[in-house]
């Protein structure tokens, strides 16, 4: 029998607020332990807690940018749990009422465009960091009470590239809009993964079961990937799935029971009357719409259309905000858009795919790249001396003219020169030139 | 709908509380004669009316971002029955 994956996503997102959600502590990373919490935070008896202003401003961004509905009057809802991460042992976050709805992304998709529906967005807090040692368990509280969002996706993905795809969409608008630096290595976006089967063409909905503990998007790939075919050999083994939660185990590249259904959490929800309820109008949220910069979508058409650049490339550059900006960059440097388009899809992305380095790593700057190329056009190197001097300035950052000067990688273009250097090529390889004439294009190598 | 002594070991559970059998018992007595009262209030017909979190239809007390001091870390860590290495220490939790 054939089956078919259903897959939903759950991102928690942090916000790039300078204060926690709660209290005014400092959001920034880095420096001592607990250096960063006060009684809010540290959920100390008579503490009161206050809504930072600008994470609903950033969480209406996000609600916009990913085509939802703002809810108009939301109130915050105490989750109950006992783990040591959570000082208050509850979370405030949003339960009923999530302050955005129903949104959508659209991804490539293997048959063409396809959207992938946003279920819910809500705003929370971030729990401390925990360190477990042989004689106990140790907290850090300067995360907890970071200013989150969790993006609840609907169960529209059908194959683990899609989940993929969609994870690099949201956190490409996430970052255009400036909400998050969606850092997956650093904690600021966190994937969890909700996986079941079914024989195609079946309407039902199979036993559910949700992956953590993934600490990439090849990860997250890589998990859902294991999951389906974990679930596709146990219910042909016979086996009933188990709603449970399991965790990737990144060194075995396996999935792992981590809880059953019976051991699930019940959070207890209820309304939080410490936070006085939210009430979102019009003019808010019209005044969030207008400060939204151009989305990656409106930027592709536009590259496509001003600029001339073929689909596909505008697709690629505007995949993350630091690429546009690159390419932009060296437009305004005075680039030739094909012409840069076709450097950076090809020299730029293949040497950062190749070192597994992002475009803000790149020493260079756009000027440099916009230079070589212009040195190409004049003539002055060929284009397979272009990529050597390319490789060049991508180790070093040194712009492309000093390179060309340093190295004597000058084009030689004077006719009879290269002439003088034919003839003194043939005159020592006469057996070369008696073969070439007799058909043997091996000679063609030297 | 009664509460049972099931129902209160639940959320002693939930609540990480521990009771013997004779205040298990209690409990389930107390819970049942409040619960009772408060039944009281299902009276009144709520058709249509709106759940509400505050006694005052108040909206938005919003706090600037602004970065205020924290506590010292000394100051922080006061009250923690264990600490080491500027961190709180608690018995060994793994999920
Ligand atoms: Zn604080």
């Amino acid at each position: 029998m054939k089956y078919e994956a259903i897959i939903g996503l759950e991102v928690h997102v942090e916000l790039a607020t300078k204060t926690k959600m709660y209290c005014s502590c400092t959001t920034e990373f880095g420096g001592d332990t607990n250096n960063h919490c006060c009684p809010v935070c540290l959920g100390l008896p008579g503490s009161l807690p206050v809504l930072n202003k600008e994470a609903v401003n950033y969480a209406i961004k996000a609600g916009l940018a990913l085509n939802c509905t703002i809810n108009k009057e939301t109130y915050m809802a105490r989750k109950n749990y006992f783990y040591p991460d959570c000082p208050k042992n509850y979370q405030i976050t949003q339960d009923e009422t999530p302050l955005c709805t129903d949104g959508y992304i659209e991804v490539a998709g293997e048959d063409g465009e396809k959207k992938i529906r946003i279920h819910r967005i809500h705003i929370e807090e971030d729990t401390g960091k925990g360190f477990h040692r042989v004689d106990g368990s140790y907290y850090d509280f300067n995360r907890a009470g970071v200013p989150l969002i969790e993006i609840v996706s609907s169960p529209d993905m059908r194959t683990p590239q899609e989940a993929k795809e969609y994870l690099e969409k949201l956190k490409a608008i996430l970052q255009y809009v400036g909400v998050s630096d969606c850092k997956m290595e650093e904690g600021s976006l966190r994937c969890d993964a909700n996986v079941s089967i079914r024989p195609e063409g079946s309407e039902e909905f199979g036993v559910k079961v949700e992956i953590k503990n993934m600490n990439s998007f090849r990860a997250v790939e890589k998990a859902i990937e294991y999951e389906i075919k974990r679930q596709i050999k146990a219910v042909e083994n016979g086996e009933d799935i188990v709603q449970e939660t399991r965790r990737w185990d990144e060194s075995r590249l396996e999935t792992v029971s981590m809880r059953s259904k019976e051991h699930a959490h019940d959070y207890r929800y209820f309304p939080d009357a410490d936070i006085i309820s939210l009430s979102v109008d019009d003019e808010w949220i019209n005044r969030v719409k207008e400060s939204l910069p151009e989305l990656p979508e409106q930027k592709k058409t536009r590259y496509v259309k001003e600029l001339g650049l073929p689909e596909y490339d505008a697709m690629i550059l505007t995949m993350s905000k630091s690429l546009a900006a690159f390419f932009e960059a060296c437009v305004a440097e005075g680039g030739n858009p094909k012409e840069v388009s076709n450097w950076m899809m090809g020299e730029l992305l293949r040497t950062l795919n190749d070192k597994m380095l992002e475009i803000d790593d790149v020493k260079f700057r756009p000027a440099d790249l916009v230079k070589l190329i212009e040195l190409i056009n004049k003539g002055t190197i060929s284009g397979t001396i272009a990529k050597k001097v390319f490789k060049e300035m991508f180790e070093t950052g040194n712009n492309p003219e000093k390179i060309v000067e340093e190295k004597g990688m000058v084009q030689v273009s004077d006719e009879g020169a290269i002439i003088e250097i034919i003839n003194k090529v043939l005159d020592e390889n006469p057996q070369s030139v008696i073969d070439f004439k007799n058909g043997k294009t091996k000679a063609m190598a030297l | 709908m009664a509460v049972t002594i099931k129902d209160v070991e639940y959320v002693a559970k939930l609540a990480r509380l521990e009771f013997n059998e004779q205040q298990m018992q209690k409990f389930t007595q107390d819970l049942n004669g409040i619960l009772g009262y408060v039944e009281k209030l299902s009276e009144v017909d709520t058709e249509g009316v709106e759940i509400s979190i505050h006694p005052f239809p108040m909206f938005n007390a919003l706090r600037e971002d602004i970065v205020r001091p924290s506590l010292d870390r000394e100051e922080a860590l006061l009250n923690a029955p264990e600490k080491e290495d500027n961190l709180f220490k608690v018995p060994k939790v793994i999920e």
